[in-house]
C-alpha cells in the first residue's frame, strides 16, 4: 500500500486546479500589464482570481497581494509591519517560539537592526495565552505576528483574540496562516487579523504561489522593486496559471470545510487513538486546540529520520518534523520550545493527513508505525537502558 | 532539503547485519549521546588469540548511524584485532558507496565504537592500552573528527 501522509509539507495538486491551470497555460498567455487583447483576458482572469481569494478570507480584492510562496508574504508583511512602526518610533514586536522559520528568520533580521522581539511561552501544548500577550504589550510595540495553526504539531492559536486584543490597543497583527487557510475558517474581519500569509500548495494548488492579505488602511511598501504589478507593490510579471489555479482550489477547499473537516478530523482522532497505544509515545500539541490534518507523536528510545525512513520503505510518506528543516541535524525547534528534552525530541514524527486520504490507509498505518517502531527500539541502545528501570512492556 | 543514501546504505538499513546484544562479549564501547542523536553500542566476543569471533551492535539514530555500525560490523567479523583497530571511517564511507556530507560523523562514530569495544576488552584484561581518540569518547558527542578523514 502507498499512502502519502506529508500533507503538511505539500499536498497534491486537486483536479480542479489542474484543470483552471492548464488553459490558463495554453490559451491565457498573455501579459496581464499589456494592452491588447491577451492581455486583456489574463488581466480580467486574475482580476476574478483575486475577488475570489478576497471573498474566501472575507477581505475586499484590493486586499490580497499575489506572492511566490507563504514564505515571502511572511517576509514582506512582518519586514513592513517593522517599518511602519519604526517611522513612529516603535521598535518592539511579538511573537512565539515556534513560529515557521520564514517568520522567525525575519524577525532576527529585525532584531540585528535594532528591534527587540519579545517570544511568548508557549507551554507544553503549544498555545500561547493571553495574559501571556498582555504583559508583554508595550507602548513601543508596533507588531504581534503568531501563527493561525502550527505546521509541525498541529495547534490552532486563539487567533480572533489575539487580534481583538492587539485591535484594541493599536498594534499590528499579523498571522502565518499557511497551515490554516483552506482547512479551518478564517475570516480576516472576525478574526480581527490586519495581515495574514497563506500559500497554494497547502491546499492542492501548485507550488510557487502564495498570497499576502494586508489591510487596506496599512501603508504597504513595496517588496520587490519592478514593474506596476500588484498594484504598483510587487514587481514582476504575475503568474496567471498558478494564481488561477490558486484561486480555484482555495475556493474548492472552502466550499467543502466543513465537510472535509469532519472526514479528516476522525482520520486525525483514529490515527491518535491508534498511535497512543504504543508504549513510551506521547502526542505533541494540544489536545483541544488541534488543525484537522496534523498528528505529530515523539516515541522513546529512537529516532526520527530512521523512523521515518524505515515507513518509507512501508509505503508509507511521513516527516519527523517540518519538511523544510529535515536536511538539519537538530530536533525541531518547535518540539525543543514545548520544553521536550532533545533526546526525546529525537525520536518524533509528523503525519499529516487530507481529504484525499482514507480510513483504510489511517488502518495500514497504524499496522507499521508499531511494528517499525518495535524493530528500531530493538536495536536501541537507549531502550536497551530503559528497560533497566522499567518492565518490557512488550513482554 | 533531502539527502540522498546510497543504495548500500539503504541495504543496510533496511535490513542490518548482526543487530543486537553478546551475552559473552569480553568488550563493549559506547560512543555518542541521546542528545546529539546517535548513539553506538559494540559487543565483541574476542578469542584467545585475539579474533574477533562475534559481534553485535545496537544503535539509536539516523539511517546512516544504522548502516554504517552494519557495515563496520561485517568488516570486522571473523578479523584478528589488529586488523580490526586499523579500521577507518573512511574505509566505512567508501564501503557504503558514500555519505552524504552531513552524515560523515556516522562513520566515525562506527569506527569510534569498535575502538571503543576494543579499549574496554584490553581495560578487562588489564592490558594497559591507549584509546586513539580519548576525545570522542569524553566529549562523547557527534560531529568530532579528531583527524579522521572527511569526504
Amino acid at each position: 500500500m502507498f499512502v502519502y501522509a506529508d500533507n503538511a509539507a505539500t499536498t497534491a495538486m486537486s483536479k480542479t486546479a489542474v484543470d483552471a491551470m492548464l488553459p490558463a497555460m495554453h490559451e491565457l498567455y498573455g501579459n496581464p500589464s499589456s494592452l491588447h487583447r491577451k492581455g486583456r483576458d489574463a488581466n480580467l482572469a486574475l482580476i476574478r482570481a483575486r475577488e475570489t481569494v478576497a471573498q474566501c478570507l472575507n477581505a475586499e480584492p484590493r486586499e490580497i497581494y499575489f506572492t511566490g510562496c507563504g514564505t515571502e508574504s511572511d517576509n514582506w508583511a512582518i519586514t513592513e509591519a517593522a517599518r511602519l512602526g519604526a517611522e513612529r518610533g516603535k521598535r518592539h514586536i511579538i511573537s512565539d517560539p515556534i513560529e515557521h522559520h520564514a517568520v522567525l528568520h525575519t524577525l532576527k533580521k529585525l532584531e540585528k537592526q535594532g528591534f527587540q522581539v519579545t517570544y511568548l511561552p508557549v507551554y507544553e501544548d503549544g498555545v500561547v495565552r493571553l495574559e501571556d500577550l498582555e504583559k508583554a504589550l508595550r507602548e513601543d510595540t508596533c507588531l504581534v505576528t503568531i501563527m493561525f495553526s502550527n505546521n509541525e504539531i498541529g495547534t490552532v492559536q486563539p487567533i480572533r483574540e489575539i487580534g481583538a486584543l492587539c485591535r484594541e490597543r493599536g498594534i499590528l497583527f499579523h498571522t502565518d496562516a499557511v497551515q490554516a487557510v483552506g482547512h479551518i475558517p478564517v475570516d480576516v474581519e472576525a478574526d480581527n487579523i490586519d495581515m495574514l500569509s497563506l500559500s497554494g500548495h497547502k491546499f492542492h494548488a501548485p507550488k510557487g504561489v502564495g498570497a499576502l492579505y494586508c489591510k487596506k488602511s496599512i501603508r504597504l511598501r513595496n517588496f520587490i522593486e519592478g514593474g506596476a504589478q500588484e498594484r504598483d507593490k510587487r514587481g514582476g510579471t504575475e503568474a496567471i496559471p498558478a494564481i488561477l489555479a490558486m484561486a480555484a482550489a482555495l475556493e474548492e477547499s472552502c466550499a467543502h470545510l466543513e465537510e472535509n473537516r469532519v472526514k479528516v478530523c476522525a482520520m486525525r482522532d483514529k490515527l491518535i487513538a491508534g498511535l497512543s497505544r504504543i508504549p513510551n509515545s506521547r502526542c505533541n500539541g494540544s489536545p483541544d486546540h488541534r488543525a484537522p490534518g496534523i498528528v505529530s507523536f515523539c516515541f522513546e528510545g529512537i529516532e526520527g529520520e530512521s523512523l521515518l525512513l524505515r515507513l518509507d520503505l512501508a509505503g508509507i510518506c511521513a516527516s519527523s518534523g517540518s519538511a523544510c528543516t529535515s536536511g538539519s541535524l537538530d530536533p525541531s525547534h518547535v518540539l525543543l520550545a514545548l520544553g521536550m528534552p532533545h533526546e526525546i525530541a529525537h525520536g518524533s514524527l509528523r503525519l499529516s493527513l487530507c481529504e484525499y486520504n482514507t480510513m483504510a490507509e489511517v488502518d495500514y498505518i497504524l499496522e507499521q508505525v508499531p511494528q517499525v517502531v518495535r524493530e528500531l527500539r530493538q536495536m536501541s541502545p537507549v531502550w536497551s537502558r530503559m528497560l533497566e528501570t522499567m518492565p518490557d512492556p512488550y513482554r | 532539503m533531502a539527502m540522498e543514501y546510497s543504495e548500500k546504505v539503504m541495504e543496510h538499513f533496511a535490513h542490518p547485519h548482526n543487530v543486537g546484544t553478546l551475552e559473552d562479549a569480553n568488550g563493549v564501547g559506547e560512543v555518542g549521546n541521546a542528545k546529539c542523536g546517535d548513539i553506538m553500542r559494540m559487543y565483541l566476543k574476542i578469542s584467545d588469540d585475539e579474533i574477533i569471533e562475534d559481534v553485535k551492535f545496537q544503535t539509536f539514530g539516523c539511517a546512516s548511524a544504522i548502516a554504517t555500525s552494519s557495515i563496520a560490523t561485517d568488516m570486522i567479523k571473523g578479523k584478528p584485532l589488529a586488523e580490526a583497530l586499523t579500521l577507518t571511517n573512511k574505509a566505512v564511507v567508501e564501503a557504503l558507496d558514500g555519505l552524504p556530507a552531513v552524515k560523515i560523523h556516522c562513520s566515525v562514530l562506527a569506527e569510534q565504537a569498535v575502538k571503543a569495544a576494543v579499549a574496554d576488552y584490553y581495560k578487562r584484561k588489564g592490558i594497559p592500552y591507549e584509546h586513539p581518540c580519548d576525545g570522542c569518547a569524553q566529549e562523547g558527542c557527534c560531529g568530532h573528527d579528531h583527524g579522521h578523514e572527511e569526504e
